[in-house]
């Protein structure tokens, strides 16, 4: 067992337990945060297949951006946990059931029969000056450009499709517009004025 | 001094290892030491801006001044709020300062000087400088107070708003250099002042340098921790070195940031102009002039501007400095297919 390997397995085992408590933890913010370990280990284990750019845009992605979002809508969320887990029982068997053939499914398609490494070797380490920033780059704008801009579209559609089933605007709501609020000159706000600063003293003896 | 292959056979298998933390010591103790002296610097220039002297009783010029405030802060109590959770509690400084830390692996001081010269070494700094939320999110959560929840919250919306024009000035960027590597990056910019990316990227470095300020949650968006509303935010709960961390922390990505600043926009160890007596000082020096100088500018910043409204700084991130990258982005891009394609390099 060399170096990467012993890399590997640590990563895994972390990876594992992760996950695992995601499922399992009490307190959604636990849950939340051991996400964010799950797909760190994950974006470690892509490293160790030399896939740097999916590592880090891993990392960037989904733990600098969507996790933060996560977490902030987890922790202003008042959930009921044991709300939450009535009807665990009752929802057991069909549960086991679909988790049981899911997993026999996977066995059976990611088994040694089909993806051992005999038939999928390990991939041929690299030479040093290679970049695979440069040839996903490549790939993605040459060889894959029409699934990746498909893609795109479908997500821009996903973004506005969520906007507008979110977004609602009453009538009379009173907002304030902060770009107009900044646009706003002094002489918009206060007049200058000349006058005497104190009243002519009256003559009277 | 002695050859290095006699300490390579004296730790034998080990020496990789030993190496790597000989190296990454080098370059953590005078960070360190330059976040102490920052916060000195700092003092000193909003002083002498507000017609004040700063400190001067410790030491000569109140010089020791940043070591007695470490060594007070090492004496204080840590605090645990009862209610806290404290294992997220105790975790949060830590996960503050070691993304602060572990960015400057990457970073290139000369075309030497780097811990790891990796090829996509601008992509691991945003990923890594992006994981810096979670302290001041966990912190915020795990503190069990409502003001430093919602310095928790405030920060979370404003760092990740900003990150986005951050990421957007890079790729400008990394599309005039054509490489994420840093080294690569400042040697594409070989040449004096006319030949940095400050010039052709110019929105790119403003835009950059004030997500920066927005980023290291400096005045004047400085909302996490804004005192008159929210007591000190995020960080109300953390005594002693607990709350030391998180102040190290801000001050190395400050740090981080004006490191950047001179490397991507500004020509990292390139001398001022590429003539006679400029280009005899060693490079390193330039940079750090240049570090220096991005610094002052955020000390001058604190000490001029007000601070933003929590609106106002999620309008400029999403309305202004993202429309703007998004633009200079494309001319770039058109730029670079046109004849005049040398004015981006």
């Amino acid at each position: 067992m060399n170096f990467l390997t012993g890399v590997f397995y640590m990563l895994s085992v972390i990876l594992l337990f992760a996950g695992f408590r995601v499922v399992t933890t009490r307190n959604p913010v636990h849950a939340a945060l051991f996400l964010v370990l799950a797909f760190f280990s994950a974006a470690g284990i892509w490293l160790t297949l030399e896939a740097e750019f999916l590592a880090i845009a891993l990392v960037m992605v989904y733990v600098g951006a969507v996790m933060v979002l996560f977490l902030f809508v987890v922790m202003m969320l008042d959930i009921n946990l044991d709300r939450l887990r009535e009807g665990f029982w009752q929802y057991l068997p069909l549960a086991s059931f679909v988790s049981a053939m899911l997993a026999l499914e996977m066995t059976v398609v990611l088994g040694s029969r089909t993806f051992g490494l005999s038939i999928v070797p390990s991939p041929q380490p690299h030479p040093a000056g290679y970049s695979n920033t440069r040839e996903l780059g490549r790939l993605l704008y040459t060889y894959y450009v029409y699934p990746f801009e498909l893609a795109a579209v479908i997500l821009v559609v996903a973004i506005v499709a969520a906007i507008a089933l979110t977004m609602r605007r009453r009538k009379n709501t009173r907002y304030q517009d902060p770009a107009r609020q900044v646009k706003v000159k002094r002489e918009q706000r206060i007049r200058m004025i000349q006058m005497p600063a104190e009243k002519p003293s009256s003559t009277k003896t | 001094m002695m050859e290095l292959s006699y300490w390579q056979n004296l730790f034998g298998w080990a020496w990789p290892g030993v190496w790597t933390l000989v190296r990454i010591v080098v370059l953590v103790v005078p960070l360190m030491l330059a976040v102490a002296y920052l916060t000195y610097a700092e003092r000193k220039v909003i002083g002498y801006m507000q017609v004040r002297i700063g400190p001067n009783r410790v030491g000569f010029k109140g010089l020791l001044q940043p070591i007695a405030d470490a060594v007070k802060l090492l004496m204080k109590e840590i605090i645990i709020p009862s209610g806290s959770n404290k294992f997220l509690f105790v975790l949060a400084p830590v996960l503050t300062i070691a993304p602060a830390l572990a960015a400057w692996a990457v970073v290139p001081f000369s075309p030497q000087m780097v811990l790891a010269n990796v090829d996509a070494g601008l992509l691991y700094i945003m990923a890594i400088t992006s994981m810096g939320v979670y302290g001041v999110i966990i912190a915020g959560w795990a503190s069990n107070s409502k003001y430093a929840f919602l310095g928790g919250l405030r920060s979370a919306a404003q760092i990740v708003s900003y990150e986005i024009a951050m990421g957007f000035a890079l790729v400008g960027v990394l599309m005039a250099a054509h490489s994420l590597n840093l080294v690569d990056i400042v040697n594409a910019q070989h040449g004096g002042l006319l030949n940095w990316y400050w010039l052709p990227l110019f929105p790119m470095f403003l835009v950059y340098l004030i997500a920066g300020v927005a980023e290291t949650n400096r005045a004047p968006f400085d909302v996490a921790e804004g005192e008159s509303e929210i007591v000190a935010g995020f960080h109300v709960e953390y005594s002693g070195m607990a709350f030391a961390i998180f102040f190290l922390a801000e001050y190395a990505n400050m740090i981080l940031v004006a490191t950047l600043t001179s490397i991507l926009f500004l020509g990292g160890w390139y001398p001022l102009f590429d003539i006679a007596p400029f280009n005899w000082i060693p490079g390193i020096f330039w940079l750090l002039a240049k570090v220096a100088f991005v610094l002052f500018l955020f000390l001058w910043f604190r000490a001029t501007f007000p601070r933003y409204r929590y609106d106002q700084i999620m309008r400029l991130g999403w309305k202004v400095f993202i429309p703007i990258t998004l633009v200079w982005v494309v001319v770039v891009g058109a730029v670079m297919q046109t004849p005049l394609a040398f004015l981006v390099h």
